[in-house]
């Protein structure tokens, strides 16, 4: 494999506009070497941004970063594209199966299925989110070593993750749900040190949501929607995915505020559907 | 506070002639208190501004305990208007009451300004 990336990079320098970069991109994605192939894919999309296959190629790296957000929107962009795009349509899944949407997950691997029938991915994986074990799993993906390993493998995902915020970028250190007296509902937040400090900040935002109201009311300006903060270090925002709960998200200050609104607000939606679905009780 | 109270009234000045501003204030952020305010008809400062130092408070806690520093601006946002506010160096918190389609860049600069003049 290492001469096969050097041969392609080689190749790709004398061509740059050539579709090398998918095959380079995938086989560093595959060596681990994420940050390279997050380059090359990135070159790649720039040269060819109608290009399915390079938003399904930077998918996947992203996907393979944690950075699941981003990976949702360009295996969207890749089906708005080709709607038929069976790469697009696994990874979709395999986002709506990390957050616990086994619904929507079944249905795009339905319609891979329908695109692809004889991929043995996808019908394993469609197994599992039709209600399959990791044992069914693992006999549908065992005995052919013919099989290409698939670069992303929703049936070997366990389903711990399917809390509030899982698949959404920084579920696990930077953002923050909480119920009016501060407990803590969902995901965590690690300073930039890396240590938790998820307890001492839900600690000093309880009451935060109520006074934000009462200061809004105060000022006839109605419901407050959020509370953008800019730090030193980083920003945060704070938003009322519901009446009472509170939601932080809290990035370094390489992130646009707008950027970081937008991460809230998806953020407060999967808050609010997991909140109104009874998930935490 | 390092500046003479006639330049509280000029830097408040510069706030509230940003067109959708309805009102500014400068608020000791230890107790509260209004230091000083250019308001609108019918804003009850002493309140705003016991709940803006208050959130103020927590917001730069958790901030802090966050490891995201200082909280330098923030903008508190909702459906019909907007509370912006930045705390200065010396404990005065700089607010605007604003309408909800201002210009939060030109605010969040103005008061930047002013809280240099309040230090």
């Amino acid at each position: 494999m290492p001469d096969e990336i050097k041969t392609l990079s080689s190749q790709l320098a004398q061509d740059p506009d050539s579709l090398l970069f998918l095959r380079l991109g995938e086989l560093l994605r595959q060596k681990g070497q994420l940050d390279a192939a997050h380059r090359v894919a990135l070159t790649g999309l720039e040269r060819h941004p109608h290009l399915p296959d390079a938003h399904d190629l930077y998918a996947r790296i992203l996907a393979d970063k944690r950075d699941y957000e981003r990976a949702f929107d360009e295996w969207d962009m890749a089906l708005r594209i080709a709607p038929d795009h069976v790469g697009a349509l696994k990874g979709l899944a395999f986002l709506y199966f990390k957050v616990g949407d086994v619904q929507q997950a079944a249905a795009h691997l339905e319609a891979a299925q329908r695109v692809a029938p004889d991929d043995p991915g996808v019908a394993q994986a469609l197994a599992m989110a039709r209600g399959g074990g990791p044992g069914d799993a693992e006999a549908g993906a065992g005995g052919s070593g013919a099989v290409e390993p698939e670069p992303i493998a929703p049936a070997a995902q366990p389903l711990e993750e399917a809390r509030v915020f899982a698949g959404l970028e920084g579920a696990q250190e930077g953002l923050l749900l909480l119920d009016a007296s501060g407990r803590v509902l969902g995901g965590a937040l690690k300073d930039p040190s890396g240590r938790d400090v998820t307890d001492a900040v839900a600690a000093y935002l309880a009451g935060v949501s109520q006074e934000a109201a009462r200061t809004v009311k105060l000022l006839g300006l109605g419901r407050w929607t959020g509370l953008a903060a800019e730090g030193s270090l980083g920003h945060v925002h704070l938003a009322p995915p519901t009446g009472e709960a509170l939601l932080l998200v809290v990035r370094d200050r390489a992130v646009p505020m707008g950027r970081l609104a937008i991460i809230a607000q998806r953020a407060a939606l999967a808050a609010r559907r997991w909140l109104e679905g009874g998930a935490h009780a | 506070m390092t500046a003479p109270a006639a330049a509280y009234g000029k830097a408040l000045d510069l706030i509230t002639r940003v067109r959708g501003v309805r009102g500014a204030m400068l608020v000791s952020a230890e107790d509260g208190i209004v230091v000083a305010e250019q308001l609108m008809e019918g804003i009850k400062g002493p309140a705003v501004s016991a709940l803006a130092a208050s959130l103020a408070t927590r917001l730069r806690r958790a901030m802090e305990a966050a490891g995201v520093g200082a909280s330098l601006f923030w903008h508190l946002q909702a459906e019909q208007g907007a509370l912006l506010v930045v705390p200065t160096p010396g404990g005065t918190l700089v607010v605007a009451v604003a309408e909800p389609d201002v210009n939060v860049g030109l605010v969040r600069l103005e008061l930047l300004r002013a809280a240099e003049v309040v230090g």
